[in-house]
């Protein structure tokens, strides 16, 4: 079955004013929708990237080396937050996934791409 | 994960980071903690939760502040000492806190302090709930209630007061303040007397908590200490019991078989406990009370005498106008209504008391005396209550109309 990324965007401050309890309901939230991908065989793996010490590495075109820049990441409104990777048999399955993820609701965005496997 | 697992952390994170910067630091270390929380949030969500979150947590809540340390002058100056106990205190993966944590909580209760302070500023470092459920809680607008905060932690930095457990000859009279706030906390999520809801769970859980708290440190686990978390166990017990259908239920309609027996069990051994010593204080006999009626089969078949007995010593311990309502309510199961409505006759200053009207009321009723009943009721009815105490007013009222159609 081919592989999806959902690639999860935040909004940096999306969650700094939660309470304890806020924010446990939250993990718990994403946790269960895990899980439950988990057991219908949907869900391969997450991962969290860091906020801090982003880099652009960029050509400077043919022949002239490349650059490299500290990524603004954390000042952009948007910062890609994490990955999941998913099982779906098409691109219409991966959003429906994308869509029931609590992501869709605390998120900014999600972009799904399929992993080119060929 | 536990149930508050956060909420529980965010106290024992505090804590800790008082220890080590000191209570005047108390804004700083809280928003070290809400950061560090929130990273934990949002790593947790897409990696689950760690094997061992307080770990975790407390790695993360060194780094934020290190940072932190970094940024500010005063701590700056002490930057060697701090960064040594900063990496002490993530080195201990399994510590727990619970010395911090009663330290915090003295704190919280310094008598420099005034009551009502004591109870929102334990609510917010030691409970970890945030401004805005406090507030909620206490139905106040979340600004006021961050304006108290500010002014409590405020008093806290200004007079300096001291982040430590008493020392001996000290320790009966704090302990006796901070068990103090544990009830009233808990007393006032038991019985909230305005909204949609009986009780606050939230203000219970944290109350039966901090009680378990105090008991696990030798220090602090006194005879008093386990009557008072006898005491609450035994009513946490029959929290679900007590309203149905969004009305407030008395004692004698709760279903007793769905009372929490585990949580009976547990109160029972820590009066064991309590009893153990030579004082007997007002959670003792508060407990006791709650005891009798945890043992009894039913509500008849209680063991009123006894009931009687015992809140006549907590009167003449305690002669609050609350107190000796509950007592003319028990002289009436143990004589006749008209015994107790001599009781309640005696009590002065309770006319404004909610439960004044509904016990006077209910007891004219069964003496038969229907329409001095119904005023009471009626008179219950103009008084500020909650959605579950109103319910139960109006139910006691048409039974009274249906009594009299007869």
């Amino acid at each position: 079955m081919p592989k999806f990324a959902m690639l999860l965007f935040d909004n940096p401050s999306e969650f700094a004013d939660l309470s304890p309890d806020q924010m446990q309901a939250v993990v718990q939230e994403y946790n269960a929708w895990c899980q439950e991908m988990a057991k219908a065989g949907k869900f391969a793996g997450g991962e969290k990237l860091a906020d801090e010490g982003g880099k652009v590495i960029a050509s400077r075109g043919a022949g002239h080396g490349v650059s490299v820049t500290d990524g603004p990441f954390a000042e952009s409104k948007e910062v890609l937050g994490g990955f999941f990777i998913i099982n779906a048999g098409s691109y219409d399955e991966a959003v429906d996934i994308a869509r029931s993820s609590p992501h869709a609701k605390y998120g900014a965005s999600t972009h799904v791409r399929r992993i080119d496997d060929v | 994960m536990v149930d508050h697992l956060l909420r529980h952390e965010s106290g024992r994170l505090v804590a800790s980071l008082v220890a080590i910067f000191g209570p005047s630091k108390i804004d700083l270390i809280e928003d070290v903690v809400q950061d560090s929380l929130v990273s934990a949030l949002r790593h947790w969500r897409f990696r689950g939760i760690p094997e061992n979150p307080s770990a975790w947590l407390t790695q993360v809540g060194k780094r934020r502040a290190l940072d932190a340390l970094r940024q500010d002058a005063t701590l700056r100056r002490h930057e060697h000492d701090l960064r040594h106990r900063l990496e002490s205190l993530a080195n201990r993966p399994r510590h727990d806190g619970l010395d911090e944590q009663i330290r915090l909580m003295f704190l919280c209760c310094h008598p420099e302090l005034p009551q009502a302070d004591r109870v929102v500023l334990t609510l917010k470092l030691v409970a970890g709930l945030s401004t805005r459920e406090i507030a909620r809680a206490f139905l106040v607008t979340e600004t006021a209630m961050a304006q108290r905060l500010l002014r409590a932690k405020r008093a806290v930095r200004e007079r300096r007061l001291s982040f430590d457990v008493p020392e001996s000859e000290e320790l009966p009279t704090r302990l006796h303040g901070v068990l103090e706030t544990v009830y009233l906390l808990f007393n006032e999520g038991y019985a909230v007397g305005q909204g949609e809801v009986v009780a606050d769970g939230d203000r219970l859980e944290e109350a039966c908590r901090l009680g378990a708290l105090l008991i696990r440190d030798a220090r602090t686990s006194t005879a008093a200490a386990h009557a008072l978390q006898a005491l609450m166990l035994f009513h946490a017990s029959r929290l679900d019991t007590r309203s149905e259908g969004g009305m407030l239920l008395l004692l004698e309609d709760q279903d007793r078989s769905k009372w929490d027996r585990r949580l009976i069990q547990l109160g029972f051994e820590h009066l064991g406990r309590a009893m153990a010593g030579d004082v007997l204080t007002s959670y003792h006999l508060e407990a006791g009370i709650a005891a009798v009626h945890a043992r009894a089969a039913s509500f008849d078949q209680t063991d009123w005498a006894e009931i009687v007995r015992l809140y006549d010593l907590l009167y003449a311990n305690k002669p609050s106008p609350v107190v000796g309502l509950n007592r003319a309510a028990a002289i009436a199961m143990a004589r006749d209504p008209e015994a107790g409505l001599e009781a309640l006759a005696a009590l002065e200053g309770i006319d404004r008391y909610l439960y004044h009207a509904i016990v006077r009321g209910e007891l004219l009723r069964r003496a038969g005396r229907t329409n001095e009943a119904r005023e009471q009721f009626e008179r219950a009815l103009k008084m500020p209550s909650s959605t579950p105490q109103r319910a139960l007013i109006a139910r006691q009222l048409s039974w009274l109309n249906e009594s009299q159609r007869r």
